[in-house]
């Protein structure tokens, strides 16, 4: 049992949540995922922890609305208990000082990027950050993000804040203009992918935190397979974060489809059931 | 061990057994037959999860422990992991001392009704059987009785809690609540020290739980073993995984003195052939978990599951068996098994694959898969396999499969499950950099003591052993409880 201390709503589909976690917070490092379980008849799913506070014993998660139990991670209010969360899982970023880090974002990938922009920073790194979003409302943790970022570039999508295009220009621009040591982005796979094809012409070395299905989370089911340099990870003990330009991200965005249409089935009985109680 | 024969020796002197022998001639026991372990009907059971077989009735029970001679020479127990003193339990059934003969059984075993399921007593305690041996006859059916008398013992309401020593006051942390860390957390309970269990997943029963399916062990029962141990002062403490919550450190710091570790064997092997990522292929782990851990086969539970029609299972033993069967339950109109060897040198119980062949399992013995081929959706359609013939002996002892050239063709299938073992889970290595581990990442220990190169902490089960049974699992456990004790009481008396 996990108990909710603070909700704040992001926009429509994302919130963030502080969670009652002592032990998970004082393990935790930036990279590190938990999996929460809702209710008995709750599935696992993993999510990034953003930060932590670990004299409060508290750790925040950036949700947003895609399934059921997304939708019902984020309806719950302060005060709540989530059933179960597991954690802190995966292996922890690498952070050392490599010189300029150029971190990409997308969407609520921001919020598991947030602790390691923090972390090259705080290692003695130039940090230059571009968030990336579709639209002004949904570019998230801007504040927190420009706390340990020299430089930080927004991009939207119809350029309703920041510069208009993708995550991609974004990062052009800075690397034209200079050096870049390392990369790493988080974000939606489509968007990895192609962050991942633009740091290769330029040969920077460039890490991507996958978040793919998973059941357990700790190495026993495998559902988080994905190909690397042609050989199968597990992104839950042997990422989540990998070489991006080895990662089959194709392969990646087939895998996260599997389940698309008993997902949209579940997804609509949970809006009937969530009517009739409401 | 001379005490152990000793000790053996003097109960079955004992003039109730004694009586008991001389009830009835030795050849009268002999003559007769093998009671037979009633079972669902094989077309009504594959469609739905009820458990396959029902259990002995009580005359039948006393019938067939009318068989077993009580030998001197009790040689069923050497082919017991846990050293069951089996002639002594079935004795106290045909005395119809039921609660008597479960009380024996928990002398050695945490969980009898649950070995009384799934080990494999052809390959153990029945192997070495006078009757098996000597005799050349079908064994007595020691696990149908082991069973017999735990679920009588349950269904009587009224279960024997093992008896404690007076709490020590010490905290020792039982690592995994799979079938090594119960046995372990049992035994270590019963010297007194206070036992926390420390479970990674939402529910306690390790591989009981997430991989062997309710048709041939039910959860319920696993439930009511686990609410004994509450009993006998355990604590369980749950979505807790060790060296990543918290350290061994911070346990330490916590007082805990020493650790078994019982962690499991957590990593699906996969076969490395092209297409094997496509959807609809899982590891047996997956698809086990998904149907019994995370119940996805029921609409009211949020964790999905594919349950396709035409569903291949990779491998030949037992959790090949309890995916293939799972498959059937799900609604497969052909649901088959795909092993490289032949039936006989299948892993899996004889039991299993009778009851497997029974439900209308097809069996694809001598045939190995080489490629999978997928839909415009990366759904699995349809697999290259190829035909296999076996050589000579490999290290196993069993005859290798050779490849037969120019042999391969195609079969359509939507769902394959890929089982064909696991490796040790790499948590707990990982944690702790100062472990000996072997070449294949299992914890290395002593033999007998279990301790492993870091004196405090113990080890047993797939862990140790890379993949083998719930009993093997149950002897390491206990094992290691005896170590740790020894450990602990000789640190004591040195400070």
């Amino acid at each position: 049992m996990s108990k909710i201390l603070e909700k704040e709503i992001f926009s429509k589909n994302v919130v963030k949540l502080v969670l009652d976690a002592p032990e998970i917070a004082r393990s935790r490092k930036p990279g590190h995922f938990v999996i929460i379980k809702i209710g008995e008849k709750g599935e696992r799913i993993p999510l990034t922890i953003a930060s932590a506070d670990d004299k409060k014993g508290t750790i925040t998660l950036v949700v947003q609305q895609v399934g059921v139990t997304s939708s019902k991670l984020i309806n719950m209010e302060v005060g709540d208990e989530i059933t179960d969360v597991v954690g802190p899982l995966g292996e922890a970023t690498h952070i050392e000082k490599v010189g300029t880090v150029l971190c990409a974002g997308g969407g609520v990938g921001v919020a598991p990027l947030l602790p390691i922009v923090e972390g090259f920073k705080k290692a003695g790194n130039r940090v230059i950050t571009v968030l990336a979003a579709r639209s002004k409302d949904l570019v998230i943790l801007e504040e927190q993000v420009r706390e340990f970022s020299d430089e930080v570039i927004i991009m939207t999508d119809d350029g309703s804040y920041g510069k208009k295009g993708l995550v991609t220009a974004g990062m052009e621009e800075v690397i034209q203009r200079e050096k870049v040591n390392l990369s790493v982005v988080i974000g939606p796979a489509i968007m990895m992918k192609f962050a991942a094809l633009t740091t290769k012409k330029y040969n920077i070395e460039t890490y991507a935190s996958l978040n793919t299905i998973m059941v357990d989370g700790t190495g026993m089911c495998g559902a988080c397979r994905v190909s690397v340099g042609g050989r199968t990870k597990f992104v839950c003990i042997d990422g989540p974060e990998f070489d991006a330009h080895q990662v089959d991200f194709d392969e990646m965005l087939s895998r996260l489809g599997a389940y698309k249409e008993q997902e949209l089935e579940a997804y609509e009985r949970y809006l009937k059931t969530a009517e009739t109680t409401s | 061990m001379e005490n152990i024969l000793e000790y053996l020796k003097e109960e079955r002197g004992q003039e109730w057994r004694a009586e008991l022998r001389k009830s009835m001639k030795a050849k009268e026991r002999t003559s007769r037959e093998r009671v037979q372990m009633p079972e669902e009907d094989p077309n009504t059971r594959n469609k739905n999860s009820v458990e396959v077989n029902s259990g002995l009735l009580v005359e039948n029970a006393v019938l067939e422990a009318q068989r077993c001679i009580d030998c001197p020479d009790p040689t069923c127990i050497t082919g017991c992991p846990v050293g069951i003193n089996i002639p002594k339990f079935i004795k106290k059934i045909e005395a119809r001392d039921f609660a008597g003969a479960a009380i024996t059984l928990k002398e050695t075993n945490a969980l009898p009704a649950v070995c009384g399921r799934v080990c494999p007593q052809e390959k153990q305690c029945e192997l070495q059987c006078f009757y098996t041996v000597k005799l050349n006859k079908i064994p007595v059916a020691i696990g149908h009785l082991e069973r017999f008398a735990a679920d009588w013992e349950r269904n009587s309401g009224n279960i024997a809690i093992p008896k404690t020593e007076k709490a020590n006051k010490i905290k020792v942390a039982v690592i995994g609540s799979g079938p090594a860390g119960l046995a372990a957390a049992g035994d270590l309970a019963k010297y007194g020290y206070e036992v926390t269990v420390f479970e990674a997943l939402h529910e306690i029963g390790g591989v009981l739980k997430y991989g062997i399916p309710e048709f041939r062990l039910p959860n319920e029962l696993v439930d009511v073993e686990i609410e004994v141990m509450r009993k006998m002062g355990i604590k369980f403490r749950i979505n807790f995984i060790v060296g990543k919550t918290s350290s061994f450190d911070d346990l330490k710091a916590e007082g805990y003195k020493a650790f078994f570790v019982g962690s499991g064997a957590g990593l699906p092997r996969f076969m490395n052939i092209p297409g094997e990522n496509f959807n609809g292929i899982f590891s047996s782990n997956e698809y086990l978990t998904r149907v019994n851990l995370m119940n996805a086969a029921d609409p009211e539970y949020d964790t999905p599951v594919i349950s396709g029609n035409n569903v291949a299972v990779i491998g030949g033993g037992n959790t090949a068996m309890d995916s293939v069967r799972t498959a059937k339950r799900l609604g497969a109109e052909r649901s088959v098994i795909i092993y490289r060897r032949s039936e006989k040198e299948m892993p899996a119980r004889v039991e299993e694959v009778k009851h497997a062949k029974e439900e209308g399992i097809e069996f694809m013995n001598l045939h190995n898969p080489l490629e999978y081929y997928a839909d415009e959706n990366g759904r699995v359609n349809r697999m290259k396999i190829q035909k296999m013939e076996l050589g000579e002996p490999d290290a196993s002892g069993r005859r290798r499969p050779v490849p037969i050239e120019g042999s391969e063709f195609y079969i359509d299938v939507d769902t394959v499950v890929v089982s064909v073992g696991v490796s040790p889970n790499p948590l707990i290595p990982k944690a702790l950099t100062d472990l000996k581990v072997t070449d294949w990442g299992t914890i290395v220990v002593d033999k007998e003591t279990m301790q492993s190169s870091i004196p405090e902490i113990f080890a047993g089960g797939d862990i140790v052993r890379g993949g083998a049974t719930v009993i093997l699992a149950m002897g390491d456990g206990r094992n290691a409880a005896a170590g740790m004790h020894k450990y602990i009481q000789k640190k004591i008396k040195v400070n």
